[in-house]
């Protein structure tokens, strides 16, 4: 009885105790002395970071979003689609550190880009001075945000679409229309209300990420949550007030976008009514197609060429510009990194398995407490929580609240924080697939006197082994991937591939930093090709190959 | 020019395996009934005559409506309405919003839509229901509606999926009337596509397998 209370509670326990006990705690400086405001409106950088902020997290999020909307009206029934969704697992699980990175060492002047076109189309013998990387607008720190965000949110977006799509867009392309006004008249309302919280985490993410922003982003001055971390990260407490503001400020212009958004769903809401009362076809659209097609497909190369980009680094011996290829291809950097390398891919998979393990237990027996005992399910925005509160805004808050109550901040302390983000995923990726499965599976089962437990550990389980597998692979990406908890609640003393490819970073050794990039990222795709591939092993081996 | 539609030596296969093989000849007004028992083409025929086959398929023969070769077109350029077995009322909309949805754009100015709106649910014995939202109606009204819509759409021709089999017996009948009788006075070709024999009946016209 007590377990079930418990269990009861995880979610306000895990999800919304820390969130808001943690922006309590970190904004409450702020509003003790005042002293912060002045300190604030007094920083050169204000204004400018204050626009970035807006700027590089709305432009990305509408561009993502609109992107995959295009996507899903203009390709679902071409045959290209099904390689948008093969290509979307893979892509989903690459951190955001090393797909900056990746991108970073594709774009910049002495990327690969430039290396591939001198000098023969641009005459360049040196890396040009251009402000390609860190450009003041954001504009990088866009586009790459853009790439990170399009296969979440088109994964989300097929997880969500209704079941009458299909049928909707035949009638809407009998009576004439076009397919991808069809789409956005017919599909995208009873779409899009289950894609507006994750829409919200991508905005919330855009607008205040300290990772892609560090590396991609304008210098100075930087992002206001690359800003606000520096004061909050500073030795000394001088800046606390400073920098309480600061994250009360993010906060205040995360909701303003919010509602900015809020506002832009209404007029596209309004728009689209317009022009179905007008009965308007707007075949005329569906001329996109193309475009789209190039896009989506440029987006993907993108990808591919930022992580190949960052496996070339890593191996590349003497590397001259403007070559398009490494003179030689060595083990060097691997190998002198090797140690620390093992020991910091072996905390960020600690972590991230206890986290995942733990996010697992709850979800599923959270999920068998709604089969069971009629819980009801959680509700989603508690779930979607601490992706809409900025992290800034409430892990500082978070670490000292948790160093009061005698936590250590080792690895103990940032498994816990990773568990804030992990537990949503794990959650929202199950659940589906769970809820789903035949329920006269476990009828027949009792009647043959099989128990509750026997039927969980047996059947049920045994047969959702892959979303099962997948759900945790997701689980350990999203722990692998995360920057500011690790570096927050560690205190600066627990070092995972993420932290220190991102401290690597800064120091300009393109190698050593390529090689935690990498394995950065080949770890949650291990993950995912483990959640796919062992089901299909197990099968084979009990019904042999032929059979499966 | 010959009016109706007509399917000439229409074969659709998958690979090696032929699915279809129809060839009719469907007068305005008329009902041609495709009959078979799951898995004998009744969808792919449908599909192939909506333009929503898959590009695997692969299709010989000709479809001719009002004497348009429609077998390559696009699903937007054939003119043939479709009614489920599902109404696929867009629930986001007002059963008026419904209508205006399939309401040629050409019909202007709005005064001119909406009376037309009007008239056509006076037409199905639902005048005032344009401003209710379609979840809040009965079964009957709502098989109505989607009538009204597809009717509104100005098809030159009706492609019914198995539309009566959701409904109870007794409305069954009253719509199944209703349909008929709407493509009799607008001398529309109907292929009806079912199971029920009782729809073949009610029908009238020739009955045909898809693979014959």
């Amino acid at each position: 009885m007590r377990l079930r209370g418990l269990l009861r509670a995880s979610p306000a326990l895990i999800l919304t105790l820390p969130v808001l006990a943690g922006f309590a705690a970190t904004v409450w400086p702020a509003l003790q002395t005042g002293a912060g405001f002045a300190a604030l409106l007094d920083w050169p950088g204000l204004p400018r970071a204050v626009i970035l902020s807006m700027g590089t997290g709305l432009g990305s999020t509408g561009a993502a979003l609109l992107l995959t909307l295009l996507i899903l009206a203009a390709l679902h029934d071409r045959p290209v689609f099904r390689w948008v969704q093969r290509s979307l697992s893979p892509l989903l699980a690459l951190p955001h550190a090393a797909t900056a990175l990746g991108l970073a060492f594709l774009i910049a002047p002495s990327g690969w880009i430039a290396r591939a076109l001198s000098p023969w189309a641009t005459g360049w013998q040196q890396p040009p001075d251009l402000l390609i990387l860190n450009d003041p607008w954001g504009l990088s720190l866009t586009f790459g945000l853009i790439a990170k965000e399009l296969p979440f949110l088109l994964i989300m977006a097929l997880a969500a679409m209704p079941t009458t799509a299909t049928r909707r867009l035949q009638l809407a392309a009998s009576m004439g229309y076009g397919a991808v006004a069809g789409f956005f008249l017919t599909v995208l309302p009873a779409l899009y209300p289950a894609l507006r919280l994750p829409v919200f985490a991508v905005l919330t993410y855009a607008m205040t990420n300290v990772d892609m922003a560090l590396i991609l982003g304008p210098t100075t001055p930087p992002s206001l949550a690359v800003q606000i971390t520096r004061w909050m990260t500073e030795p000394g407490l001088s800046q606390t007030d400073l920098a309480a503001t600061a994250a009360l400020l993010q906060t205040a212009l995360t909701a303003v976008a919010l509602a900015l958004w809020r506002g832009g769903e209404v007029a596209a809401a309004r728009l689209c009514h317009t022009v179905t009362l007008r009965g308007l076809r707007l075949r005329g659209l569906d001329g996109c197609r193309s475009v789209v097609t190039v896009v989506a497909g440029l987006m993907g190369l993108t990808l591919t060429a930022s992580i190949l980009s960052l496996g070339l680094w890593s191996f590349a011996g003497l590397w001259p510009f403007p070559n398009t290829l490494p003179q030689s291809l060595t083990l060097t950097a691997w190998s002198n990194a090797a140690p620390a390398l093992t020991a910091t891919a072996m905390t960020t998979l600690i972590i991230a398995a206890l986290a995942t393990a733990a996010a697992m237990a709850v979800t599923l027996a959270w999920l068998q407490a709604e089969h069971l005992f009629g819980w009801p399910q959680i509700p989603p925005v508690l779930i979607y929580l601490p992706l809409i509160i900025p992290q800034i805004c409430f892990l500082p808050g978070l670490e000292t609240a948790a160093l009061r109550l005698g936590a250590t901040g080792g690895v103990t302390s940032v498994t816990a924080a990773h568990l804030i983000f992990v537990l949503p995923y794990t959650y929202l990726a199950l659940s589906g697939p769970f809820r789903a499965w035949d329920n006269r599976i476990a009828t027949v089962a009792a009647t043959l006197g099989a128990t509750g437990a026997r039927i969980f550990w047996r059947l049920r389980l045994p047969m959702l082994l892959t979303p099962v597998l997948i759900a945790a692979a997701i689980g350990v990406a999203v722990s692998i991937a995360q920057y500011l908890p690790t570096l927050l609640v560690g205190g600066g003393r627990v070092t995972t591939l993420t932290t220190e490819a991102l401290a690597l970073a800064s120091g300009g050794n393109r190698r050593l930093t390529s090689a935690y990039a990498l394995l950065q990222t080949l770890l949650p795709i291990a993950g995912f090709l483990i959640a796919v591939e062992l089901p299909k092993w197990l099968r084979n081996r009990r019904f042999g190959k032929g059979v499966a | 020019m010959k009016n109706g539609l007509q399917l000439i030596d229409l074969d659709v296969s998958l690979g090696q395996r032929r699915i279809v093989r129809v060839t009719a000849d469907i007068p305005p007004g008329q009902v041609l009934t495709v009959m078979g028992p799951s898995g004998s083409g009744k969808s792919t025929l449908l599909a192939a005559l909506t333009g929503t086959l898959d590009p695997a398929f692969r299709v010989t023969g000709q479809i001719l409506l009002q004497g348009r070769d429609i077998t390559r077109q696009p699903t937007q350029l054939r003119r043939i309405g479709l009614l489920f077995q599902d109404d696929l009322l867009f629930p986001h909309l007002t059963v008026a919003g419904n209508l205006a949805f399939a309401l040629p754009p050409d019909i202007r100015p709005r005064a001119a839509r909406e009376q037309l709106i009007a008239a056509a649910l006076t037409d199905m014995d639902l005048s005032g229901y344009g401003p209710r939202d379609p979840t809040t109606l009965s079964g009957g009204q709502r098989a109505r509606v989607a009538l009204a819509r597809c009717l509104l759409s100005n098809p030159q021709a009706l492609a019914l999926d198995e539309p009566f089999s959701r409904l109870d017996a007794s409305l069954r009948a009253q719509i199944r009337t209703l349909v008929f009788s709407h493509a009799r006075i607008r001398a529309l070709p109907v292929i009806l596509v079912t199971h029920d024999p009782e729809d073949a009946a009610a029908a009238g016209g020739p009955v045909v397998s898809p693979n014959n």
